[in-house]
């Protein structure tokens, strides 16, 4: 299926992502280079892009983290190739300290730069970042399309854009949009073939000042520019027309809340849909402004345009009210009702349904959360286990960013804060430093390698003792499974140096032990041994993802052992269950259970109980 | 035909975004414009999953608004509860009545609701709710649950709750399966006309 994205059939109409419209109009724009570091709700594009780059003749790489990808990209377009780069919201973070010399400096080739913001949290924990400040910060032109096929059109007009304009341009999407999939049509595809060439240009490269001061004036007069060039795009456009006390301006996803809100409700005003959200248009602003008496601004988190909009509005001197993050919620993702009640509010209206009384129908029964769980044989489980028995309650746990976050949850609540990538470490080395507490760091492999490497040979720079333990999957497993450094594979899967965990961790200058997780036993005795350390000790608990080994052994038609416990040994002491929480281990008022359909076989459980109840089902 | 609109709730690896895909896509190929929402990430591993679709002449938003919903599709019977609030008195939810327990009712010694309970705190919030034996069906016909979804949208269209042709539906099951699983694949979503 994914090939069909390589289709060269003009008019055909396929159901896609969002994420998928962008590498379809990324090759219909003619990009050539493609890299990424994996993150939801981004990933998509750069799945896509691992399977049909060879075939479309582009390179595509999993970068490091997000920054290389980011000078990778930079690099790419300098030489004079179109290049794309996507990450989600917290990997601008990560490589905005590139982005913003490179906009200084200027692309050549046209340089678009996907961000996928996540508001809710669908596939983040960390923040609910609005990375709408980005472009606001490095004056870079920013794009934000409200479907799948204005994700493909928008993408294409970013390249020609960039191209223009010798900027990168940023294309920022929600999830409501990188994960709505609908039909999209497509267009020509672009092939170029050929080698860029970088062309030594130091007046234009250097950012020395007094260089960069002018390099800084260069880029206001671009944006304004840029600004009136977006004065004239039709992605911006405006619903029913017209001379009206009240209007709403919105943008992205919110777009489409707005116009079904305004169906409910049966009432036609003035919209303002905004798609080229930086630098904004402003003349388009204001004669729409000037059409009314009072605007409200619908946009998802921050009151980004608000405030920009509220500033136009003060220095033409409008007589104009606008309202925003007064009536619309800012945390939280927008909702069709959330906006439906905003829109009503500012209108004065009643909405034609009660939410609140809709909803106070519900109560009798509780229902329980159900929060996603580590998988059944996933090898993070015993580790994390393994680390509460060697460890006990005391010891202060620094959790990290991939699926081992779900060990915050009972019954493992292995992690006593979460915040970005490489935190883990980052933090525990302080909280090591600061107080007589014993230390423990979680990372995963991957992310070992995007932020765990600094911060590892910070702690043994500055002589510190924390136990970091390196959850080595052999994959990325949360976003997808995607290859890292110590795979030995690439992005196109082909075959490259293997990039061994412990002989990066030696270099560092820690000690290290590599433990299988599998083995309780022994995974505990490390735990405890290496939390005896006054030096810095990593443990790197490597054992494959269960999915992954799951996916190996069906093809290789391999059995897997299902296990059972037996209700002559089992004295129903709850540990299996209630303490190690395998999602395939069940009770009822009779006795405790393996369901065989979800039993993955591991046999940790095997290992863990205490009475030898559980065994392999013969 | 006014927008129709589809919440599909389940437990992550239920195939709950499969079952979305089949019935989008047979809504394209029937004319409509469609919206689907899919939630991709940490809850796929056994969390609470939620997709919305809507289809019909020129769709926009890709959320459901809440009491709008035509049809709730629960794979799982307390997650179609949990998305009571889509509903309204013209919805109908048609649930699969095999319960997956959330690891939490262990741990907080809470009670999994019994599928009466279900059925009437939906009450306020439908037309009508439909049990069906799907993963049952799917386990005796394939050998294990996981076509219950198959059995799901089979069921959907049998019952004249989804308004499309029960033909592109196959069509576009076969479309994201495997050809060796043809064969079980019909008999499990036949089997939701037979009742
Ligand atoms: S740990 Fe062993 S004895 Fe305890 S409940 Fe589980 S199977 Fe039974
Ligand atoms: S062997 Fe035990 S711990 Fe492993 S998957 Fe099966 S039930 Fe879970």
């Amino acid at each position: 299926m994914v090939r069909e994205l390589l289709s060269p059939e003009v008019g055909k109409k396929l159901i896609l992502l969002g994420n998928e419209a962008i590498v379809r109009g990324s090759l219909e724009a003619g990009v050539r280079f493609v890299s990424t570091y994996p993150g939801t709700p981004a990933s998509e594009i750069g799945d896509r892009f691992a399977v049909i780059a060879k075939e479309a003749g582009i390179y595509f790489e999993y970068s490091t983290n997000e920054k290389v990808a980011m000078e990778a990209a930079a690099g790419a377009s300098f030489a004079g190739l179109k290049s794309l780069v996507a990450m989600k919201h917290f990997g601008i973070n990560v490589a905005s300290d590139s982005l913003l010399p490179i906009a200084y400096v200027g692309t050549r080739g046209g340089m678009v730069v996907i961000v996928a913001d996540d508001p809710s949290g669908w596939s983040s924990a960390q923040s609910e970042q609005d990375s709408r400040y980005y472009p606001r910060m490095g004056h870079i032109p920013l794009l934000e399309p409200s479907n799948p096929q204005e994700c493909k059109e928008v993408t294409k007009f970013a390249f020609e854009l960039s191209k223009q304009f010798e900027i990168p341009v940023i294309i920022r999407t929600t999830t409501r949009v990188a994960h709505t999939r609908s039909p999209v049509t497509f267009g020509q595809i672009t092939k170029i073939d050929g080698k860029g060439r970088f062309i030594k240009d130091l007046e234009r490269y250097n950012t020395l000042p007094p260089n960069v001061i002018a390099l800084h004036e260069k880029i206001v007069e671009k944006n304004e520019k840029i600004r009136d060039f977006f004065e004239q795009s039709e992605l911006n456009f405006i619903v029913n027309k017209k001379k009206s006390k009240f209007g709403i301006i919105t943008s992205g996803v919110s777009f489409n809340y707005v116009v079904d809100a305004l169906d409910e409700l049966g009432i036609k005003i003035p919209v303002l849909k905004l798609t080229t959200t930086h630098p904004l248009p402003r003349k388009k602003i204001i004669d729409f402004l000037k059409l009314l008496k009072s605007v409200l601004i619908v946009e998802e988190l921050e009151p980004v345009l608000e405030k920009d909009i509220k500033v136009i509005a003060q220095e033409e001197k409008l007589k104009i009210e606008i309202r925003g993050k007064n009536l619309v919620p800012r945390a939280g993702e927008l909702t069709p009702e959330k906006v439906l009640l905003a829109i009503s509010k500012f209108l004065n209206k009643k909405p034609s349904f009660n939410f609140d009384l809709h909803l106070k129908k519900f109560k009798r029964v509780d229902v329980s959360r159900r929060f996603p769980v580590m998988c059944p044989g996933c090898p993070y489980r015993p580790a994390f286990y393994a680390v509460k028995e060697a460890a006990g309650e005391e010891v202060v746990l620094g959790g990290d960013i991939g699926c081992y976050m779900l060990g915050i949850f009972p019954p493992a609540n292995a992690a006593d804060f979460i915040l970005n990538m490489g935190a883990g470490e980052g933090v525990i080395h302080g909280i090591n430093k600061a107080s007589d507490q014993k230390t423990i760091a979680f990372i995963g492999d991957s992310t070992f390698f995007h932020a765990g490497i600094p911060a590892l040979m910070n702690m043994v720079f500055n002589k510190s003792n924390p136990l970091v333990i390196i959850l080595d999957n052999l994959t990325t497993a949360m976003t997808g499974h995607q290859p890292h450094p110590g795979t030995g594979i690439t992005g196109i899967g082909e075959k490259t140096r293997t990039i061994v965990i412990e002989d990066m961790v030696k270099a560092c200058g820690a000690n290290v032990k590599v433990v299988d997780p599998y083995n309780i036993q022994e995974m505990i005795s490390a735990v405890k041994e290496s939390l005896k350390s006054k030096e810095t000790s990593v443990i790197v608990a490597r054992r494959e993802c269960r999915l992954l080994f799951l996916r190996k052994a069906k093809k290789a038609d391999i059995k897997l052992n299902k296990f059972q416990i037996n209700p002559k040994r089992c004295n129903k002491c709850g540990i299996c269950l209630e303490r190690f929480g395998c999602p395939a281990i069940y009770k009822d008022e009779k006795g405790f259970y393996i369901n065989e359909e979800l039993c993955n076989g591991c046999g940790v459980c095997s290992q863990i109980c205490p009475s030898k109840a559980i065994e392999v089902k013969k | 035909m006014k927008d129709f609109n589809i919440v599909i709730a389940g437990v992550g690896g239920q195939g709950i975004l499969t079952l979305g895909y089949i019935i989008s896509k047979t809504a394209m190929d029937q004319g409509f414009d469609v919206r689907m929402a899919e939630v991709h990430g940490l809850s796929q591993r056994y969390g609470a999953i939620v997709c919305h679709i809507r289809f019909g002449k020129k769709i926009f938003s890709p959320l459901v608004m809440c009491g709008k919903a035509d049809l709730v599709i629960g794979l799982e019977p307390l997650e179609g509860l949990r998305n009571a609030y889509y509903g309204s008195k013209k919805t109908v939810f048609l649930l699969d009545n095999y319960p997956i327990i959330p690891v939490s009712v262990y741990l907080f010694n809470k009670k999994y609701p019994k599928l009466e309970e279900i059925g009437e705190d939906l009450k306020p919030f439908s037309k009508k709710v439909i049990f069906v034996n799907a993963s049952k069906k799917a386990k005796e016909l394939a050998g294990n649950v996981i076509a219950a979804n198959i059995y799901m949208v089979g069921a959907a269209v049998s019952k004249r709750l989804l308004p499309l042709r029960k033909d592109l539906v196959f069509k576009n099951i076969k479309g994201v399966i495997k050809p060796k699983y043809y064969e079980v694949n019909e008999k499990v979503f036949n089997a939701a006309f037979e009742v």
